[in-house]
């Protein structure tokens, strides 16, 4: 993982976060207040443009970046769940020696773990926590059991769609639809859907590699 | 939309600068990120006090910050909470070596970003979360009581404490005694607009009240026909009353906060049948406050807040303050 790597992802997930755009926001529309694509997309955004700052910089300082530039800039809620995700990862022990399979997929689950910590969400209440952390999981189970990348990375991509439709059925207990009560069943979390989209895109584009 | 507006993009920007231009006496207005800070710097050795949160509730923060109150305030876009960058410039700016107390309302995204940014701090720092809202027990916008109108006193208070050499703890604990001896419970009679959504945050019918509203237009206990000011004064009392279960003869302070589209006249009217109603159980209001201090934009409505007080709470609220919205004593 090197700080191309992380401005190339973020420009292969804005391709298909746009691609599904319309379908997030309806999802947020009738279990949120709609603003959730605009958020994401304006954070991929932003990243984007942080190229010409980071890309010299060594990956703890730019992950920092990312971090600080999520925060200030997607806001509310949603910016300081991302911004702790890059901030944890950005404070992974010797990371500017290289980050090799093992290393990337050690701070991702350090990183998913601060978020859950951070808004106090796990599996099962109905948030991008449902994708996030089962897939974290998932990698870790796979590399610590020495199985070949492709095999754990194809694995990753199956278990964030089945976290991501595991929304459906299940009643919010925290966020914005936690107020639906029943109202909320049978709508998939536009969270989960878009942070499963995103995991997708990562995992194959490493995959095809 | 019918409101004072050029762009949405320029509504806080704009607001923010005839704020500072306004009261440049008393404050400073720093702009990416942006905070408001005393015009004169923290004198040495006291705490600092910073809040924040989404704009729209005007005059609470900015309106709060001043001699005897707050130093610094940081406000997010309408209704949307403020992020760490803020926090932190503000911080850097009105640290004078004795700490900083971040006064947050439980939200959230406020929550969230404030943490961060007492996470990244360096300096001693501590927060007081406000949350005495008796409406609803999650809602929303929380998980957990919401906090609104109590943080106007709370950084009253506090403030005077720590313009009095309260430490760094003593100003926490103090903050925290005085939320957890408050009860808010609000009333809606219109919603109101976000200049970024362009139309209202919910529906309500002609004749119509949302009971417990929050101070984003949330939903709070129910929808009911509007009813004569004495019934739903009695109402709010008793829910904040079945909540603080004050003793007999208890001294209280009774706050009648105006949600920024309901004239004075009628709070007085409001603290008038308050006033009568609490008569009636024995409770001795010794202090008072009527005003719009918590709004939510034009929202017509109002809510009530008591405040069990003790000779701490009570020293400290009749102490010198010097802000854009309250002033007393100087």
């Amino acid at each position: 993982m090197s700080v191309n790597f992380l401005i190339n992802q973020a420009k292969l997930i804005q391709e298909v976060i746009d691609a599904h755009a319309l379908e997030i926001e309806k999802l947020d529309q009738e279990i949120g207040d709609g603003d959730h694509i605009f958020n994401v997309q304006r954070g991929i955004k932003l990243v984007i443009e942080l190229e010409p700052t980071i890309k010299e910089l060594p990956i703890s300082k730019a992950l920092n970046q990312i971090a600080m530039k999520v925060l200030s800039g997607i806001g509310g809620s949603s910016g300081a769940l991302f911004g702790t995700l890059f901030m944890t990862m950005a404070k992974g022990e010797n990371i500017d020696e290289g980050v090799d399979y093992k290393k990337a997929i050690e701070i991702f689950s350090l990183g998913v773990e601060a978020v859950k910590q951070r808004g106090k969400a796990d599996v099962g209440e109905k948030t991008m926590m449902d994708v996030l952390i089962p897939v974290a999981n998932c990698l870790q189970d796979g590399i610590q059991n020495n199985r070949d990348i492709n095999e754990i990375l194809t694995e990753a991509v199956q278990v964030a769609e089945d976290g991501m439709l595991s929304t459906k059925d299940l009643l919010a207990t925290k966020g914005r639809a936690s107020f639906l009560g029943e109202r909320a069943k049978g709508h998939i979390d536009p969270g989960a859907r878009s942070s499963q989209l995103m995991i997708k895109t990562v995992c194959e584009s490493v995959i095809k590699k | 939309m019918k409101k004072f507006m050029n762009t949405s993009d320029d509504f806080l920007k704009e607001s923010l600068q005839g704020f500072g231009a306004a009261h440049q006496d008393i404050v400073s207005v720093y702009y990416d990120p942006n905070f408001i800070t005393r015009s004169q710097s923290t004198k040495e050795g006291k705490v600092a006090l910073i809040s924040g949160g989404g704009s729209g509730h005007e005059p609470m923060h900015g309106g709060l910050v001043g001699h005897g109150m707050l130093d610094a305030a940081c406000p997010g876009f309408v209704f949307s909470s403020p992020t760490p960058d803020q926090m932190l410039a503000a911080a850097e700016k009105v640290d004078s070596g004795a700490g900083v107390l971040f006064i947050v309302k439980n939200y959230s995204g406020d929550v969230m970003n404030f943490q961060m940014a007492s996470e990244m701090m360096q300096s001693p720092n501590e927060s007081v979360l406000t949350n005495d809202d008796v409406a609803v027990e999650d809602s929303s916008f929380t998980t957990g009581r919401r906090g609104v109108a109590a943080t106007v006193l709370v950084e009253k208070i506090v403030g005077s404490l720590a313009e009095h050499g309260g430490s760094l703890q003593e100003c926490k604990s103090l903050g925290d005694k005085v939320n957890k001896n408050s009860g808010s419970m609000g009333v809606a009679f219109s919603s109101c607009t976000v200049p970024a959504a362009g139309k209202p945050t919910f529906e309500l019918g002609f004749d119509e009240m949302e009971f417990g509203v929050g101070i984003h237009g949330e939903p709070g206990r129910r929808r009911d026909k509007i009813k004569p000011a004495q019934d739903i004064t009695n109402e709010l009392l008793e829910a904040i009353i079945e909540d603080l279960k004050p003793n007999s003869n208890e001294e209280m302070l009774l706050f009648i906060n105006g949600m920024g589209g309901t004239p004075l006249t009628e709070l007085y009217l409001v603290f008038d049948n308050a006033k009568k109603f609490l008569d009636s159980k024995n409770i001795k209001i010794s202090r008072s406050l009527v005003g719009n201090y918590c709004t939510s934009l034009e929202m017509q409505g109002a809510s009530i807040t008591l405040t069990k007080l003790d000779e701490e709470i009570v020293k400290h609220w009749d102490s010198k303050v010097h802000t854009a919205a309250m002033r007393w004593g100087m």
